[in-house]
């Protein structure tokens, strides 16, 4: 039973910065903008909130750290992308290169020491039922708040007009600025809240999952998160499915490993990247719903006529 | 009593060109006013300049008497001017009422909109589905949702832009009943058409402009369609020479139980076709657009290859399943429907061009481009079409819509094809170069080709079709003889009725609700 509970646990923390990450780019995907940068904007928010907790700040401003640096990071994208039109894979790649080599340069002070990390959370009556407790309610509070952030999400793309108008701007900016619509400044925001979403999902890399620093820990979560996207046809749900697959088959492998099967550990640790992304293909192959979910606008740059 | 709106002596320059050139015009309220002119004459231009799209580099705009000063489309809407534009501005991956809901300034609840919609296109029958996905709809039915979008804001101006331009005759009938419902109701309309038949009918006035120029203002309804082409083009219209066609006893191209599934959501299954095309005759595809022209054009080009072989016969080969280059060789030859982009590269050069198709002609050998070879043969299309450009270096894109369609169709020509398939030959071609090119394809005929026109204009393929098809929602009619049949009749079966008992009995009225 201990072992089914650190399973499924091990499977939810692990998925947690997977949720963040996609779930920022969906949306950034979903105005017809495509940043290629997750990496490079984890490790920025990753490196952040590792500097504020070692240097004596509380976790919550940690983790509020760590989103900035990532929106930041994506400002950088977005000048280039939106403001002067540059090529959007190119500025991405450019800014996932960047964002590892920034981190890494910042690093080089933070030395090896591990710090606390974030603390479960301890609800009075729920936390402590037998089974349901550490089930559900001994989780650090950003594992909630993915779950939250999912929701509203959710609830922003499909029941707001807000949400109608970031879409409707994915699929032709072109109609959208005809009737009136500020193409330019809503993707804008878009792009800074993917960037703040990549940020979290560094910071808790770096302050909850495993608190301490390694060059380019991120290890190609945020590519995974970029593949989440697309293989779950830009729909919430599937990406919030498709990460506790990756997750599940993370916390699989180390058990496996832990239990010393005759299997290269290198073949086993890419084991959820590769099952993450079968299982994503073989769901993603029914092309009409992919042409409905699509945003047709996706990284082509856009200029507002006069 | 002011009229709605007046327009004083308008003027816009672009680099190049004068759009408008001293254009003045009044309409009252209720009156159904149209534009009339050519490709080219300033018809869109003016319209926007109306709608606030666009400005005016001098002239007055008055609106009730009022002066518009500092004109843009809100300014427009504000003063209850709304334009349902020629491609319609609607998001094909939302339903009807979000689409709706993104131009209406109100608060954001979509059950009362949609109920709001459902009453509003009822009372001008002209019936929508709130929440069906725009994707779904047909043109027809997404005019219909542009067109109550604007009815919406209760406007008291309404311009459309060449709006039966995709419509079956049945629905254009449909449309014209409501827009006279709206006049009565002293809504004010401009209607840009270059239909002359579409004028006579349903306006009131009309403003003639050629070159940028009024060239005469008339009352359709007295004024003889004779009278109304003399001020649109200026000159003697083209008389087309049609000489009776001789078919050859085997056809040239033969289509035999073609059925495929379309490539993606946005496309339609072809279901069971069958036709043949013989030698020295024309055969017309008439259709609503998206009824499976895209994917039948694809098959019978070779851009797309069917398993059963025998399903498409090209000059007694079966040819379902080889590629555009093999099909070429056995003598087809194939105009499509976008010019720039599939008909040729908009960046090259018409040499360039001219070796897309023509490599077999001596312009390539041993697999390098002979530049002279090209050269000159692109200065024999030039030459032999009438084609207006600087020379074979010109770039593609350089040149007009009529006058890259005359190239491309004369560089097909030039191949000598055994088999031609042209599709939307003239589309978006003035009058002059579109009898030239109809004139073109004629001659190739009655020289022995076998011709396919995929046109959307009925005008043209009752003009230089022997015989025609009707495609719709996947499926091909028999052959109708064209001089036996009427536009009535195809109209029916573009809507897909045909023409049996009880679907006259009920009569045509309710036929366009079904396109």
């Amino acid at each position: 039973m201990d072992l089914f509970i650190a399973i499924f646990t091990g499977t939810i923390i692990a998925a947690t910065p997977l949720i963040f990450a996609a779930l920022g780019e969906l949306v950034v995907e979903k105005s017809g903008v495509l940043n290629l940068g997750i990496e490079g904007m984890m490790l920025m928010g990753a490196a952040l909130a590792f500097w504020a907790v070692t240097a004596g700040y509380s976790m919550p401003v940690a983790i509020l750290a760590g989103a900035l640096a990532g929106a930041a990071a994506s400002l950088l994208f977005g000048v280039l992308a939106l403001t002067f039109l540059t090529n959007q894979y190119a500025a991405g790649l450019a800014l996932a290169i960047f964002g590892s080599g920034v981190s890494a340069f910042l690093g080089r002070g933070f030395g090896s020491e591990p710090i606390e990390a974030l603390h479960g959370v301890n609800i009075p009556v729920l936390s402590d039922l037998p089974l349901i407790g550490p089930l559900l309610f001994r989780f650090d509070p950003m594992v909630y708040l993915a779950l939250l952030m999912f929701v509203a999400i959710s609830w922003f793309l499909y029941r707001t007009k807000a949400g109608l108008v970031l879409r409707t701007i994915g699929e032709s900016p072109q109609t959208s600025h005809a009737i009136g619509h500020p193409v330019i400044r809503i993707r804008y925001m878009a792009v800074l809240f993917g960037g703040a979403m990549a940020g979290l999902a560094g910071a808790y890399l770096s302050v909850a999952y495993t608190p301490l620093w390694v060059e380019n820990m991120t290890a190609g979560k945020g590519w995974i998160a970029l593949a989440l996207v697309v293989f779950a046809t830009w729909r919430p749900l599937r990406i919030l499915l498709g990460a506790w697959l990756f997750g599940g088959m993370t916390i699989l492998q180390l058990q496996g490993q832990a239990l010393g099967l005759e299997v290269p550990s290198e073949l086993l640790s890419a084991l959820p990247y590769l099952a993450t992304i079968v299982v994503l293909v073989l769901i993603s192959r029914n092309r009409q719903m992919l042409a409905l979910h699509f945003p047709a606008s996706l990284a082509k740059p856009f200029r507002p006529a006069n | 009593m002011h009229p709605r709106l007046e327009l004083r002596n308008i003027c816009k320059r672009y680099p190049g060109v004068i759009a408008n050139d001293d254009v003045s015009l009044s309409i009252q309220p209720g009156e159904i006013h149209a534009v009339l002119g050519e490709n080219g004459a300033g018809k869109s231009t003016l319209m926007k300049i109306i709608y606030g799209a666009a400005q005016a580099d001098s002239g007055e705009i008055f609106c009730d008497g009022n002066p518009i000063a500092a004109h843009n489309p809100a300014m427009s809407r504000s003063l209850g001017i709304e334009m349902v534009y020629q491609h319609f501005a609607l998001f094909e991956s939302v339903s009807v009422v979000e689409n709706i809901a993104l131009s209406t300034s109100s608060a954001f609840h979509l059950p009362s909109l949609a109920d709001k919609i459902r009453e509003l296109s009822l009372r001008y029958g002209m019936p929508i589905d709130p929440h069906r996905q725009v994707h779904d709809l047909s043109v027809g039915e997404r005019q219909r949702v542009e067109i109550v979008r604007c009815l919406l804001q209760a406007p008291k101006l309404l311009i459309l832009d060449e709006p039966t331009s995709v419509l079956t005759p049945q629905a254009v009938v449909k449309l014209f009943e409501t827009l006279r419902q709206l006049a009565a109701e002293g809504c004010s309309i401009v209607y840009i058409s270059h239909k002359l038949d579409e004028v006579q009918e349903l306006c009131d006035s009309a403003t003639v402009l050629r070159n940028g120029k009024v060239t005469g203002t008339a009352r359709p309804k007295e004024t003889t369609s004779l009278e109304l082409a003399r001020m649109m083009v200026g000159s003697k219209l083209p008389e087309m020479h049609v000489s009776p066609s001789v078919p050859t006893e085997k056809p040239v191209l033969e289509v035999r139980n073609l059925s495929a599934k379309a490539r993606d959501h946005f496309g339609v299954d072809l279901e069971d076709v069958s036709f043949a095309v013989h030698g020295g005759e024309i055969v017309g595809l008439a259709g609503v657009s998206g009824n499976g022209q895209a994917e039948l054009i694809a098959l019978l080009s070779g851009e797309r290859t069917h398993e059963q072989s025998d399903a498409i016969r090209i000059g007694g080969t079966a040819a379902a399943r080889l590629r555009p280059d093999e099909r070429r060789k056995l003598g087809l030859a194939f105009v499509p429907e976008e010019r720039l982009g599939r008909g040729a590269v908009p960046s090259h050069t018409l040499w360039e061009n001219t070796v897309l198709t023509a490599h077999r002609f001596g312009t390539v050998r041993n697999g390098l481009v002979n530049r002279r070879k090209a050269s000159g043969f692109a200065a024999g299309i030039i030459d032999r079409f009438k084609v207006k450009a600087s020379g074979p270096g010109a770039t593609a894109q350089s040149l007009s819509g009529g006058n890259l369609q005359k190239f491309i169709v004369g560089r097909e020509i030039a191949l000598a094809p055994k088999l031609l398939i042209v599709s939307q030959p003239t589309w978006g071609v003035d009058v002059g170069a579109s009898a030239f090119i109809r004139q073109t394809i004629l001659d190739l005929s009655r020289a022995g080709a076998a011709v396919l026109v995929v046109s959307e204009e009925l005008d043209e393929l009752f003009e230089i079709c022997d015989r025609l098809l009707v495609i719709c929602q996947g499926r091909v009619s028999p052959p109708l003889m064209r001089k036996t049949t009427d536009r009535e009749e195809i109209g029916l079966l573009m809507t897909g009725r045909t023409m049996s008992k009880d679907t006259m009995a009920s009569g045509s009225g309710d036929v366009a609700l079904q396109d």
